[in-house]
């Protein structure tokens, strides 16, 4: 009851109202403003608003806030889209470091599509293509060190492999088998690794954002220099745990930097059908979040902006958001098609604008890189990716008792009866059921 | 003003508990809420050493403060806990340890559960408040698809294990239907949860330390009821109970009834009334955890008095009891001399003027007991 008391108070106060068939307007200045309510029961005017927890004037002009008494929030970028190369800002990264990054941008994208493929082919049972979002998701991860803790909502893989989740223990991730740390439990696409300090991912949207702030406390508590960067789609955004995240964030002053791909589309849904505002950028200042938009599809742009970010995070112990502009090239899983939903024409608009394209000719324009690098790069990582991905395909699946294990710290009783019961089973109906598939203890 | 309008009448149910022992029944007064049972005194030493006078919240607020002092990782946290919590639970606790370790959250159950899991993954005891099991539901999402999930679908690689969560449940007299329920079994039915709910002050401690030191996410559900009402010797010193074990809180030979949380002290009193009525004896076990459940100990009183009721505040059907009856049918089906009893709350929500009619009082589990011995 204690924590319902504000709408029995509203309530109190409105039947008190109707009883003293008092003015209305007038019953809600001394319900608001007990304090102001002197012992004669005059009404002192103050000059300053007193309100507890807002700091404002007060105005005599009646006006409400909308979008045209509002400045969407612009997008910051640093590499042009044109051919036509600007000189960027400072970004403080080395030759090697900006030729790691679109080394790594160019590795996701042959994995994307040699994986993509053999879901096409049945071999694994889903697949989802990180295409369009390569830029976000290299820039944001260079700008992090390893003992910044990541958690992701799914089309973040390019995180992991900067961190240096090998191509291999992508395969056996997506296949299951027995070399995979979560041991074939989850499907395909939710990575995690402790080692990388990559929090397992989990299908349910937006349950990750809390649990990061969560985390960021624990970090500023241990007194490390170091910060958690929280990764959704504007789609999650709506979930009401982003709310809770963003809040929790902001009054307990954690440092996580909220990183939010706003890519157009949340499966079918457009992002206009996601929400009416100025995006998800705009709710940060609302939280009492510092906030920045930035282009997604220039890398330059989100490293420098997760550079600074991270700087502040660590500095004030004080949550960050930025939302990055980007686009859905690809469906949204290997389940979807995207043309039921979307034309050619806005996806042929927006191949123009790719990412990797653009961070490219910039490379090229420094004389980073050249056509022969392009290819001969692309041949190595094709046929790395292909070795690891027939490896994984042979190897065996976890002993099929893995089922019953780490539900619990130790087993219980009822679960090791489960197991025995199920061993009894598969003993006696051993025909019926993969085993052959399957480690043997 | 609302908190002490609940202590007020908590208080007034003093002199109707008092009367209520002295006389041995139960009569209504007009103005004055009665307690649907009488609080029997843990008679169980769960620890050596000193002992206090202590009533639930004060034994919660114990347990806290020497997890606090022991574990300096550990944090409290939930809406209004700073000040002392609305039960009175976390008293003092800010003012000895600090704003960073005790600490109010925005009022928001997702964001409290999802911020100890995060807490947990990284290695804080993170003890959280529910400040009403009622208002568990929007956290559930967080609890039953994250926290229950994070070893298993890392592999172990991470786990939420030092998350506790504390929720007050159960009938409180008046509470209506935000403030009464208990959600246990729906919790039961999650792999990868632990969910236990103590019957008394010493209890409450011992289970609550366990709770926070085990290295699985726990939920326990306090009876509210109990915060004032009832009090114990509880010892000053740390000690746990196992969870997963069932307690026989009375030895008898013709019943076996089960219950948890306040339900035990009613079932108690229904062992004292079919002595006396029907002259047998009844055996009383307090089930204590919901998850894992101990199904050995009650099997075991069941194939030796072959009749079983089982009691709880929460509606019928999928409650837990359930999931009791079923197991015993399975295990000791040769040993039952009646069918199951199952004496619950109604399928209904829980009502405010009609709770003495919703509650399953001695005078439904007496009636049950009465079934099954004419059987």
């Amino acid at each position: 009851m204690i924590n319902k008391v504000l709408p029995g108070l509203v309530r109190r106060i409105f039947f008190q109202n109707i009883l003293q068939a008092k003015p209305q307007w007038d019953h809600i200045n001394t319900k608001i403003g007990i304090n102001t309510i002197t012992t004669t029961g005059i009404v002192t005017d103050e000059t300053e608003p007193q309100f507890l927890g807002i700091e404002v004037k007060f105005t005599d002009k009646l006006q409400f806030f909308d979008k045209e008494s509002y400045n969407a929030l612009p997008i910051f970028r640093i590499l042009n889209s044109s051919k036509q190369e600007q000189s960027p800002e400072k970004h403080e990264l080395s030759e090697q470091t900006l030729t790691k990054m679109y080394y790594k941008m160019l590795t996701l994208t042959v994995m994307d599509k040699i994986l993509y493929e053999s879901q096409r082919q049945g071999r694994i049972s889903f697949y989802m293509t990180n295409t369009g979002e390569e830029a976000l998701q290299i820039g944001s991860a260079a700008a992090l060190t390893l003992e910044d803790i990541i958690y992701a909502q799914y089309r973040e893989a390019g995180v992991l492999l900067w961190r240096g989740y090998s191509i291999t223990d992508f395969m056996n991730q997506c296949y299951g088998n027995h070399k995979d740390t979560s041991k074939g439990r989850q499907m395909p696409v939710h990575y995690g690794s402790r080692k990388l300090n990559f929090v397992t991912i989990s299908s349910p949207l937006t349950t990750q954002l809390p649990q990061a702030v969560g985390t960021a406390y624990a970090l500023k508590q241990s007194k490390t220099r170091s910060c958690v960067a929280c990764y959704f789609g504007e789609g999650a955004a709506s979930e009401g745990d982003a709310h809770a995240a963003f809040n929790f964030a902001a009054t307990l002053e954690c440092p996580i930097i909220f990183i939010c791909r706003n890519n157009g589309y949340a499966i079918s849904t457009p992002s206009l059908e996601q929400f009416k505002g100025d995006g998800i950028a705009a709710r940060g200042p609302a939280y009492g979040i510092r906030t920045i938009r930035v282009d997604g599809n220039d890398i330059l742009a989100m490293y420098s902006a997760t550079k600074a970010a991270r700087r502040y995070c660590v500095e004030k112990g004080k949550p960050v958001l930025i939302e990055a502009m980007t686009y859905r090239m690809g469906h949204h899983s290997t389940s979807d098609d995207s043309s039921a939903y979307r034309s050619i024409n806005e996806i042929t608009r927006w191949k123009c604008n790719l990412p990797i394209a653009r961070f490219r000719s910039y490379l090229e324009s420094m004389n980073f890189w050249c056509e022969k690098r392009e290819q001969q790069s692309n041949d190595a990582i094709k046929e790395s990716v292909l070795r690891a991905f027939t490896d994984a395909e042979k190897e065996l699946k976890p002993c099929w008792k893995e089922l019953f294990t780490d539900i619990y710290h130790t087993m219980p009783v009822h679960i090791e009866k489960q197991l025995h019961s199920m061993a009894n089973h598969v003993a006696e109906f051993q025909e019926e059921y993969p085993t052959h598939a399957f480690k043997s203890d | 003003m609302i908190l002490s309008e609940l202590s007020t009448r908590l208080v007034n149910t003093r002199p109707s508990f008092v009367f209520n022992v002295l006389n041995g029944y139960t009569r209504r007064r007009n103005n004055v809420r009665c307690l649907h049972f009488t609080y029997y005194t843990d008679k169980k030493s769960f620890a050596d050493g000193q002992t206090e006078k202590m009533n639930m919240y004060q034994a919660i607020n114990n347990g806290l403060r020497l997890v606090l002092t022991k574990d300096p990782t550990a944090v409290i946290f939930g809406e209004d806990v700073a000040f002392g919590g609305v039960f009175r639970c976390t008293v003092g606790l800010q003012k000895e340890f600090g704003k960073e370790r005790v600490f109010n959250t925005p009022l928001c159950e997702q964001g409290i559960a999802g911020f100890g899991i995060g807490l947990a993954t990284f290695g804080v005891t993170a003890i959280a408040e529910i400040q009403f099991a009622d208002y568990i539901f929007p956290a559930f999402d967080q609890l039953v698809n994250e926290a229950a999930k994070v070893r298993y679908r890392s592999g172990g690689e991470f786990d939420c294990g030092k998350l506790t969560v504390r929720a007050p449940c159960g009938a409180v007299g008046h509470g209506g239907l935000y403030h009464s329920q208990s959600p246990e079994a729906y919790f039961a039915h999650t792999p990868g949860l632990k969910v236990v709910m103590p019957r008394g002050p010493s209890q409450a401690k011992g289970l609550l330390l366990s709770c926070i030191e085990e290295p699985d996410p726990c939920i326990i559900f306090e009876p509210k009821i109990l915060y004032r009402t009832a009090i114990d010797e509880v010892p000053t010193a740390h000690y746990t109970i196992e969870i997963g074990k069932a307690d026989v809180v009375r030895e008898g030979d013709a019943v076996t009834l089960v219950g948890w949380g306040t339900q035990v002290h009613v079932l108690l009193e229904v062992a004292d009334l079919v002595q006396e009525k029907l002259g047998v004896s009844c055996e009383v076990i307090d089930l204590v955890s919901i998850l894992p459940w101990d199904a050995e100990l009650v099997c075991k009183s069941a194939k030796k008095t072959g009749r079983v009721v089982i009691a709880h505040e929460a509606p019928l059907t999928n409650g837990f009891g359930a999931e009791i009856a079923s197991t015993i049918q399975v295990n000791i089906f040769l040993h039952l001399e009646a069918p199951i009893q199952r004496v619950t709350g109604w399928d209904s929500p829980f009502p405010h003027v009609f709770e003495p009619f919703y509650l399953p009082d001695k005078w439904r589990c007496f009636a049950a007991v009465k079934n099954v011995l004419n059987y």
